[in-house]
This record gives structure tokens, sequence and C-alpha cells, in this order.
């Protein structure tokens, strides 16, 4: 095996007092999908924003092409190609679809997302690109969310609850656009309530609990008592 | 036809106002700091103008192709090096850390220029006026009217038709998400009093051929330019204009009653407006 993409090691993180993450160790292959799963509370947002550098870390707890990035600022992660599409979508509210689209790409990281590129994931987006980005239903919105994460051209994608609060249906398409974002060869980090989707679409999964890693293994082959087991915490 | 007179006098100082308030609004539009300095800035500008004028001998408008990049540069550097430091999820340290500037800066500017009010000599513009309808309309106030509509204007264009407003508004809505998005809000912060401060250079100089200042006005000029900001509704920049325009109009309606009244007739209808729509006229729609 190459040198891991992404290497966590004894990642602690904290929200003042109070912490959320004990020692989480993770890794992440060039062009893998890893599902991270976990009841609500288990640390797995906490994750997300320690990664993209919107929390702060202390050093060499995260590294990326071999980078220590842990003290990085969340724009100087960016730059280095580490893309997130937040829980909740957080879309720029005051700018319309076309505008919150630019501006993900501008970081200015070469690479084939550009505007055109992601209106061809989505049409939709193109024939509502003037619109506030607010104004769109919820799934549109994540659309627009994850389309603004590609603008950037990362080769490392994170999606918080990328399904949370959308109708089953967007569901399916959301998640019928994911090979073809994927496909670029980019490495993903999918942190998902649905089980049975984030396992298909996954090469590993990771399961927290209570802010610690309690299973790893490979997507196909992890049974579905392991997974309760590491979910609830209960025999 | 004196009435009429009074309204199109108020008008053309309201232009002024909003040159107040543009900087403040703005301010408080992408980084939600309510500026104590504000109107001390003002004031430094107006200085910086006199100084100006007073050494090369330029004529007070030429000068500021002088005061307006060196406010500019100032506003950036005391963002980085002061204000960015203060903010966060409390509002009361850019408050109180703005009041402490507010107080160094008049107590520096005694310190250089003394207590003597000044005053900028823009020589035959201050006196020209011209004729309309009967109306005997000042030079200056009408050019200053039109340089505050160009203002905001402009401010309005950059807000939505530039990559630094796209950036102003997209980490007035969410820092953190702007951040991931490379836009490092302190630069951006920087570059917003920058140009808020460019704004002040221009009101400040204007203000100084228009009126005598010394170093204790600032406070009344806050007090005009949250007026407007507020009467017109926070975040939306013409309706600063209007506020300022309702303002310099109350006061100058009043002034004509009784010359005692002119700047309480201000405050009147400034509560009046706060009282019947306490989000101001026209409060922000979203663009």
């Amino acid at each position: 095996m190459p040198e891991p993409m992404l290497q966590i090691t004894g990642l602690n993180a904290h929200y003042r007092d109070f912490q959320a993450l004990y020692g989480v160790g993770m890794q992440a292959h060039a062009g893998e999908v890893l599902a991270i799963i976990g009841a609500n509370g288990a640390g797995k947002t906490t994750l997300m924003r320690s990664i993209s550098g919107l929390l702060p870390n202390g050093a060499g707890q995260i590294s990326y092409k071999g980078q220590d990035i842990s003290t990085l600022r969340a724009d100087q992660i960016a730059a280095l190609g580490i893309a997130l599409v937040p829980e909740g979508r957080q879309l720029f509210r005051s700018l319309s679809v076309e505008e919150n689209l630019i501006i993900g790409g501008q970081i200015g990281r070469k690479g084939p997302w550009n505007l055109a590129a992601v209106f061809k994931l989505f049409p939709i987006l193109e024939e509502r690109r003037a619109v506030p980005a607010t104004s769109l239903s919820g799934g549109q919105q994540q659309m627009v969310a994850i389309g603004r994460a590609l603008m950037a051209n990362p080769e490392m994608i994170l999606f918080d609850e990328i399904s949370l609060g959308l109708a089953p249906i967007i569901i399916k398409d959301i998640y019928a656009a994911l090979p073809g974002i994927i496909g670029e060869g980019m490495s993903a980090l999918i942190v998902e309530q649905d089980i049975s989707k984030a396992l298909a679409v996954s090469r590993r999964v990771y399961c927290l609990q209570e802010g610690r890693v309690s299973l790893e293994g490979a997507s196909r082959t992890v049974s579905r008592s392991d997974i309760s087991r590491a979910y609830f915490g209960v025999e | 036809m004196e009435w009429l007179n009074a309204v199109v006098q108020g008008t053309l100082l309201g232009g002024l106002y909003a040159l107040f308030a543009a900087g403040l609004s703005l301010i408080f539009g992408v980084m939600r700091l309510v500026n104590i300095a504000h109107g001390d800035l003002i004031v430094l500008a107006a200085y910086l103008g006199l100084t100006v004028v007073t050494m090369l001998g330029l004529h007070p408008l030429l000068a500021l192709i002088i005061v307006v990049p060196v406010m500019a540069v100032f506003g950036y550097v005391l963002q980085r090096a002061v204000l960015n430091r203060t903010l966060g999820d409390d509002l009361l340290p850019p408050l109180l850390v703005s009041f402490g500037l507010s107080v160094i800066l008049q107590n520096g500017l005694l310190e250089i220029y003394t207590a003597d009010p000044q005053k900028i000599n823009a020589g035959a513009l201050e006196t020209a006026s011209v004729q309309v309808g009967g109306l005997s309309l000042g030079v200056l106030p009408l050019l200053t009217f039109g340089i505050a509509v160009a203002v905001i204007w402009g401010l309005q264009w950059v807000f939505y038709h530039t990559a630094l407003g796209r950036a102003f508004r997209a980490v007035s809505d969410n820092p953190d998400i702007a951040q991931l998005m490379g836009l490092n809000r302190r630069h951006i912060f920087g570059l917003a009093m920058a140009l808020a401060l460019a704004v002040t250079a221009v009101a400040g100089v204007l203000l100084g051929i228009r009126t005598s200042f010394d170093p204790s006005i600032g406070g009344a000029r806050l007090i005009f330019g949250f007026e407007a900001v507020i009467i017109g509704g926070l975040g939306n920049l013409w309706g600063t204009l209007a506020g300022g325009v309702i303002l310099g109009v109350a006061q100058t309606l009043g002034a004509k009653i009784d010359p005692g009244w002119q700047l309480l007739a201000g405050h009147i209808a400034f509560l009046v407006i706060l009282a019947v729509r306490p989000n101001g006229l026209f409060p922000r729609i979203s663009a």
C-alpha cells in the first residue's frame, strides 16, 4: 500500500470544555471512498470540521499528502485540495445560485470542474442560476452545495450528512450523481445516516461512537451485527 | 417658495449625511461592527484634507487624490492590526475598542491641530450658486449630493457586480464557509474597512469645505450617520441615501420654524420613523 493521502492519528477535538473526539485514527488513500457512520453526537461533523480546518487542532494529528495540515487555516487547507459539503448545505443566502458556484471556484485550482461541468451534472441549476440560492428546494440546494465544493477542483471531498432532511427521491438523484463525481479519481469521505447507502458507495467504513472509532472495515464484508454493536455500543 | 427652498436645501444636505452614513452601513453590513469612531474618522479625513491643501496648495477636491488612498490604507491596517482582534460572537469588544479609538483620535487631533475651529478653503466653489426655477442652489451642496449619489451607486455596483462584492456578501452571510472557499475573512474585512474609509475621506473633505470643524465634532457626525442608516433600513445603501435626505430635510424645516430647532427636528424625525417602522423604511430586501 502506498502512503495514505489523508492520515489522521490520535485526533482530539474540543468545543471549549467539551471534548468531542478522543484519539481518532483514520486513513484514506487516493481515489478511495470512505463512509463514516455513527449515531447523532458521535462526532462525525466534528471530524469533518477538524479535517477542513474549521476547528483548530493540535499539531501532528492530521496529515494530507505527507504534509501536516492540523494547524492550517480553512482557506489554506482548501487551497491544498480538500473541499467540504457542509451539513445543512450552508449556502450563501445573499448570493445567487451561480454566484455560490463561482465563489466555490475562487480558490483557483485547475481541473475538470467549472460552471459548465456543474451545470451538466445538475441541469436544473442552470435553469435557476440567477435566483437566490436559498430560494431553491432542499435537494436543489444540496446540488448547489456539492457543485460549490466541486468548483474548487478538490482531490478529496468531504460530504457531511449528504442526505439529511432530503426527500427519498432526491436522495436517489444525489446518489445517482455521486459516481460521476467520485469517478474523476477524487477521494471522498461520506458521512451518512443511512447505513446501507453508505456501505453501497464506499470501499471502507468507519463507525464513530461517543468520539471514538468503534469499527473499521471493508464495506463489502462488514457484518450487520458488528455495525449495530459499533453503532449503539451494546452487545 | 421659502418652504420649497428649505426642502431642496435639506435634500442636498442629506447627500452629505448619506456620505457620513455609507461607510458606517458598509462596515456594519459586512462584519457586524458598530464603529463608534466613525465620526472621528470623518474629522480625521477633514484634517488630512486641510493639511494637504495647506502644504501642497492643492484645490480641496484635488486633495482627495491623496486623502482617499491614505485613509483607505489606514483603514486596512486598522482593521488587520486592531479591529479584527475584537470580532467574535460578542458585540461588546468591538464597541469598546472603537470607543477607545474615538478617544485616541480626538485627543491626537487636539494635540496636533489644537481646539481652534478650522476650515478647508475651496475658494469660489464655496459661494458659487446657480438659479433654478427661482431657487438659488449652492454649487457645493449640489456637487456634494451628486458625489453622494455616485458613491452609493458605485458601492452598490461593487457589492453586486464584482468579485470583491461577492466576497463581502459571502463573508457577511457565513464567515466559516467563506473561509472554506479560500476567502480569508481577516483580509476581506480589511478591504471592507479600506473601502469604508475611502468613502469617509470624501465625506470628511466635503464636510471641511462646507463648515468649520474642530476635533470634538465627530460625535455629532456619528449620530447623523447612524440616524441616516437606521431611517433607511440596515444593509440598504439606497435606503441610506433616503435616510440622509429625510434627516437633512427635517433639519432644514426645523430650522425654518425656529433656528434652535434644527437638530431637534432631525432627531424627532428619526424617533418617529423608529417608532413607526422599527426596521427602517427600506430594510434589506434580497437582491
